[in-house]
């Protein structure tokens, strides 16, 4: 009979409808900036500086070595080596720019660096005013903690904190073979069953 | 002391034959709209002596929202009718294959998220297959299992979508869309928490997947191959039995077997023209062979078949995600030779192709033995289904024009890369 699809369809609708008072997932919006959802542990959005310790400067981990900045897919990061009077390179950064309105959020600069030095923020409230000088994010302002880091990605900092530790261990004790302590293994991230 | 500079010719305002007068004289217009057999003739526009001059050239887009992005139709129409039609796109062109050739092999799989926006996992698939034909890398059997999920899931969501925008071409105005992006948001959800963006993952790496998988993940994928059948069955009664959907789909937009074939379109279009070709079956690349599963065909051809092989391919991609799930194996997910930097294959050549959700998504890549690819191309199935418009809508009403570009299934991106 002409029309009895369309009212079964009519009768979807209204089930839908009906369900959407009841049953969260038929009801999946909510109301943003009032309520917000749980970021995924894995969620990404722009790279940051990671430093240990409490001074931003001295703690960064970044040795400038240019790593990320020759394989950045957009070329977004910019990177000049920190001098000494003599001209002698220190193993610091002098600038490190990243220009939040080219970078495409691939995390291929996260990848690459062996330092673990930069890694992904979650913070996606960046709107801004102005397009150029406010997109251009510089050191003082990527540069965040340890803490920081622990805090947005938990089990990926616990996985870096622990093998930096063993480098650490393993360094030391290369450096005195008289106090060697073997390294306490890195708790490796399980296979997740299947 | 120079030249006196030769005043440039004017040049008209339209290409020779565009013009009013000569529209008439201009366009040949065929006899029988379309040569495919079992074309409408009540459909035939038929042009009345004394009113040849009456053509009017349209050109629906670039800016208009039912052509899915920047995408222009130069129609020629006599009344509502289409008598021609001219396909016009490159608006949203930005040099992929070249910026591939520029960067390293590694700074390129971003890049390939932005082909086809919405299933960002099996372009990244299909470019990691066709370097690994190059460098001979190994894929472990676990990233196998997580490239089949990542890819079927891809699958439904694009489908998904694409249903959702083609009754939204019709003009059924948000409801069947917000269920389908409802569906599709628990789909992206899966795929931030794995990869951590919700569209462009960049997942894939040479040789095996970039992240182990998140704990609960599997289990979530489970909760949500079960529950999507019930989205599946409401859309069937939602809208595959809706008069209004079967009189503005069936009889339109007929592609046949053999103009299918002779025009290379593949993927859900091929096999809705009853060609049975799906290159999960044909060419078994990953672990294809391994699943059970059936390829759904059409007979006539039309948009609404183009639409049914969708629904049912989504539950054959069910069955697909029930087996791999079952199966999925421990172990290592990359290649241990796989090299992140300095990555450097052996000269050669390799095409590596997939079915994608579109058709057949193929990229060639010629190494010379340095960090990037000498030459880099990709075969978009959007773009070359899109290429036989003309010859499905001929004939046809302005409106009609809409739903079979719909049903073609084309992302801009991936058209003009």
């Amino acid at each position: 009979m002409l029309g009895t699809g369309m009212i079964k369809g009519m009768v979807e609708t209204a089930r839908n409808f009906a369900g959407s008072y009841f049953e969260p997932e038929r009801m999946p919006t909510i109301e943003y900036p009032d309520e917000r959802q749980k970021l995924p542990e894995n969620s990404r959005s722009f790279p940051f500086l990671v430093f240990d310790g409490e001074d931003p400067e001295k703690g960064l981990r970044c040795v400038a070595c240019k790593i990320c900045e020759k394989e950045c897919p957009p070329q977004c990061i910019y990177i000049i080596l920190e001098r000494d009077e003599k001209g002698k390179a220190q193993k610091h950064p002098r600038t490190f720019d990243i220009d939040v309105s080219v970078c495409m959020s691939c995390q291929i600069c996260v990848e690459v660096c062996p330092f673990d030095a930069i890694k992904m923020d979650t913070s996606f409230e960046l709107s801004t005013d102005d397009r150029f000088e406010g997109l251009l994010i510089h050191k003082s302002s990527l540069a965040k903690s340890n803490d920081y880091y622990r805090g947005i990605h938990p089990t990926e900092a616990e996985e870096v904190d622990a093998r930096l530790a063993a480098e650490k261990a393993k360094a030391e004790a290369k450096a005195k073979p008289v106090a060697a302590k073997p390294a306490t293994p890195a708790p490796a991230a399980k296979p997740v069953p299947a | 002391m120079s030249e006196q500079l030769q005043e440039p010719d004017l040049v008209p305002p339209h290409p020779p034959g565009w013009t009013e007068e000569k529209v008439a004289d201009g366009f040949s217009v065929p006899a029988t709209p379309s040569e495919q057999p079992g074309f409408q003739i009540s459909q035939r526009a038929e042009v009345r002596p004394g009113l040849e001059g009456e053509y009017l050239e349209v050109a629906i887009g670039p800016h208009h929202p039912s052509t899915h992005g920047v995408f222009r139709m130069d129609a020629v129409l006599d009344g509502e009718r289409v008598m021609k039609l001219k396909p016009v796109f490159g608006y949203l062109h930005r040099n992929h294959e070249k910026i591939a050739e520029m960067t390293t092999y590694l700074g390129s799989m971003p890049y390939t998220d932005r082909l086809d926006y919405f299933c960002s996992l099996t372009n990244n698939w299909a470019y990691a297959l066709t370097v690994e034909k190059l460098a001979g890398l190994q894929v472990p059997e676990r990233a196998e299992y997580i490239r089949v999920i990542t890819a079927e899931l891809t699958r439904l969501l694009n489908h998904v979508c694409l249903i959702g925008f083609l009754t939204h071409d019709m003009g059924a105005l948000g409801t069947p869309l917000m269920y389908a992006f409802r569906e599709r948001e628990k789909i992206l959800d899966l795929f931030e928490s794995l990869t951590g963006a919700r569209m462009m993952c960049n997942y894939m790496r040479f040789g095996g997947c970039r992240v182990e998988l998140p704990s609960g993940w599997l289990e979530a994928v489970r909760l949500l191959v079960d529950g999507f059948p019930r989205f599946l069955d409401e859309f069937d009664n939602l809208l595959s039995t809706n008069e209004i959907i079967l009189a503005r789909t069936q009889g339109v937009g007929i592609l046949s077997a053999a103009k299918a074939i002779n025009s290379s379109v593949t993927g859900p279009m091929l096999r809705a023209s009853g060609v049975n070709y799906d290159i999960r079956k044909v060419d078994h690349y990953g672990i294809y062979d391994r699943f059970s599963f059936r390829v759904p065909l059409g007979d006539h051809g039309d948009v609404y078949d183009r639409y049914m092989i969708r629904v049912l391919e989504m539950r054959e991609s069910l069955e697909i995600l029930k087996q791999a799930l079952r199966d999925i194996p421990g172990g290592p997910i990359i290649d241990p030779k796989a090299k992140l930097r300095n990555f450097k294959p052996k000269v050669g050549e390799a095409y590596g192709r997939i079915e994608s959700p579109k058709g057949e998504l193929g990229f060639y890549i010629i190494s010379d033995g340095s960090a990037n690819p000498y030459r880099y191309r990709v075969r978009p199935p959007s773009m070359i289904n899109l290429t036989i418009l003309e010859d499905m809508c001929l004939g046809h009403t302005v409106a009609d024009t809409v739903v079979i570009l719909g049903a073609v299934d084309i992302v801009m991106g991936e058209v003009d890369r």
